[in-house]
């Protein structure tokens, strides 16, 4: 690789970390990622279009089916927030260590480790106020998904162990741990169908916004993005960050703690994470189970880079990733397309985004 | 059977199930080694091997030949090594990332087309059967050895010798260490990571065809347990040299082997943890062999995870 490509963040790092502070640059790069990423998600949809063309289906139908399914109607909708809420939250796991130039995709190991956490916790705790013990369990569940992605900041910086396979592997790991402990020691022996952990107190569980059936975890999400925004954007700590990501030397020349900053990133990361398995439990299914690997963590990948890597839009990218998701069911009975198509248009959307990168800043002019 | 060889029967299960489960790491292996030694790392050879073994799969039943099926699986791993190559030579464009895209579409796209293929049944590849000079049934099976086990095997020790004697080795070893040296030579670097990257998804869509043709030998989504992701730290672990793969494939085949092995032999509390033995042996393995002075022995230097 040369040297302009490091870490896979896009365009910023090759700036001085300070010029993206500049009003003006700071506006016209925002301009351009927006219209990157709408023209990746244009072409992904056209591309899309062709492949289930080519599978005999109308085009024009499928994307209007798939607007339905997202966006249509008010059932629609709230199943599309409800979605979305815990991808916003995986995304941070990406997007946090990705401003020191970290790209962390351990946001699925995160998530099912603050899931467990919550269990246990709501299991401890029982007998709490019901407001007061789920919000302990979502915290449980923040400090576990923390503790587990720090885990690997800590070897990143310590040992040099590379952070992606590092996370990658982590995922895996907090799968098993998480199906040795629902399978045995934790496992609800009076459920016998499915192997699940242990209910936590129903005082604890967490409802709906009043008026829509999508629970309180999408306002959570909405909150932690504005404080990471203020974080990342308009504080010391998030400026250092930002000198780290985009030149490790000139932040040891600065005298930055390299290594606070490491963790720091990769605990946040792993703490919005872990609260988003903590509201899965909480507000979802009351339990650990198989039903919390559904690859949340590895579709907030998708949105962080979607996103480029900017917290406030992580939450629009998440509602049209979260529409797409929840259409899978709508195209699976009109068109009888497997539900793997969303998959597929989401692995293509991917593709093009990354794709789109090669034409940052040669978009608008006079800005070479 | 098992029972009554107690844990002798463990034993033969885990040297047996070290062979078997071996062959889809190997041939993942070696393709990410090609990739790496070009300089690219591609995660997204996962994709490839679902995708490689639907694709195996359908034309075996499509067509009634294995064989057919294995080139078929090849030739879909090629198509995506190449769009890998092709996005990664854009500028600004970081092969992690893509690779990640990679797996998920690679996934995505399998499970698609092979949603008609989770019924039928397939012609399965031959095994040659080595043991018949046994009568322990667990040793007979521990010895029906895969003819793509002995092509994988032949493959590491040939690309071992072709890295390092052959001019092609040499290009490509030249655009993984010092791309600079490739370019004032006059090399196209890009031209030679697309064929390192395109040959080594070809090697992970042949390991796919061996995961739905030999064994477990179906079709279904759940076919694949990382075996495509856990490939990129068992090169690591095998320092980018083709016969360390080979080795490494078996450390890690056996390791796969011996949560279900001991299963047999009634120690099924730890069932999960033993499953996840692979990748804690990894993670294990790259704090142990890394340094936060210095990349990895014997990692190309262009490497983005090295630096």
């Amino acid at each position: 690789m040369s040297g302009t490509e490091t870490t896979g963040m896009p365009a910023p790092a090759r700036r001085a970390p300070g010029a993206r502070l500049l009003p003006g640059a700071a506006a016209s790069e925002g301009i351009e990622a927006v219209l990157l990423s709408a023209l990746a998600l244009l072409v992904a949809f056209l591309l899309f279009g062709v492949f289930v063309a080519v599978q005999g289906h109308d085009p024009v139908a499928v994307h209007r089916t798939l607007w339905l399914g997202a966006f249509g109607t008010r059932f629609s909708i709230e199943n599309t927030l409800t979605l979305a809420a815990p991808i916003i939250l995986t995304a941070m796991a990406t997007l946090i260590p990705a401003r020191v130039g970290l790209l962390v995709i351990g946001g699925e190991g995160a998530l099912i480790m603050g899931g467990l956490g919550a269990v246990l916790a709501g299991l401890a705790l029982a007998g709490l106020p019901g407001l007061l013990g789920a919000l302990l369990c979502c915290l449980a569940g923040a400090l576990a998904g923390a503790l587990w992605l720090a885990l690997a900041g800590a070897l990143k910086h310590w040992r040099g162990v590379n952070e992606t396979i590092a996370t990658l592997l982590l995922n895996y790991i907090a799968i098993a741990v998480m199906l040795h402990l629902v399978t045995g020691p934790l496992r609800d022996l009076a459920v016998p169908i499915k192997a699940q952990s242990w209910s936590i107190p129903e005082a604890f569980r967490m409802g709906d916004i009043p008026g829509w059936s999508v629970h309180w975890g999408l306002l959570i999400g909405v909150a932690v993005v504005a404080c990471v925004h203020v974080l990342t954007r308009h504080t010391v700590t998030g400026f250092s960050m930002a000198i780290l990501g985009g030149n490790r030397r000139a932040a040891q020349m600065a005298g930055l703690d390299i290594g606070r900053l490491t963790l720091l990133a990769c605990a946040l990361g792993g703490a919005a994470a872990g609260l988003a398995g903590a509201i899965e439990v909480v507000a979802v299914h009351g339990a650990a189970s198989e039903s919390l690997v559904v690859g949340f963590g590895y579709t907030g990948i998708l949105v962080a880079f979607l996103a480029r890597q900017n917290a406030l839009a992580v939450l629009l990218v998440a509602l049209i990733i979260g529409g797409i998701a929840a259409s899978g069911g709508l195209l699976q009975r009109r068109f009888g397309m497997p539900d793997a198509a969303t998959e597929l248009l989401q692995g293509m959307i991917f593709l093009c985004v990354l794709a789109s990168n090669a034409l940052a800043g040669r978009l608008l002019p006079g800005r070479r | 059977m098992e029972g009554a060889l107690g844990w002798w029967g463990v034993l033969i299960a885990v040297l047996g199930g070290a062979v078997r489960v071996s062959t889809p790491y190997l041939f993942v292996a070696l393709g990410e080694t090609l990739t790496e030694r070009a300089g690219r790392v591609n995660l997204g050879l996962e994709g490839t091997l679902v995708l490689g073994a639907m694709t195996a799969f359908a034309t075996s039943v499509l067509t009634g030949s294995p064989w057919l099926g294995v080139l078929a699986a090849g030739i879909a791993g090629l198509g995506l090594g190449a769009l890998h190559a092709v996005i990664c030579n854009l500028p600004r464009v970081n092969d992690i990332a893509v690779g990640i895209a990679l797996f998920v579409f690679g996934t995505g796209l399998a499970f698609y087309l092979g949603k008609d293929f989770i019924q039928p049944r397939a012609e399965m590849l031959p095994g040659l059967a080595l043991g018949t000079w046994s009568d322990i049934p667990a040793v007979q099976s521990a010895l029906e050895i895969s003819p793509l086990f002995l092509l994988g095997m032949a493959l590491a020790f040939f690309l071992s010798w072709a890295l390092r004697r052959t001019r092609w080795g040499l290009l490509l070893r030249m655009a993984g260490e010092n791309a600079e040296a490739g370019r004032a030579l006059g090399l196209s670097v890009p031209r030679i990571r697309l064929a390192a990257t395109a040959a080594g998804g070809f090697l992970s869509g042949i390991g796919g065809a061996f995961l739905s043709l030999d064994y477990p030998g179906n079709w279904n989504e759940g076919l694949s347990s990382g075996q495509g992701l856990m490939a990129v730290a068992l090169v690591i672990f095998a320092r980018w040299e083709p016969v360390r793969c080979f080795w490494a494939s078996l450390l890690f085949g056996g390791a796969t082997a011996l949560g279900p092995a001991l299963q047999t032999v009634g120690i099924t509390s730890g069932y999960y943890l033993f499953n996840a033995a692979p990748y804690m042996l990894t993670l294990l393995l790259l704090v142990w062999a890394s340094s936060p002075r210095e990349t990895l022995a014997g990692a190309p230097r262009e490497l983005s995870i090295s630096r």
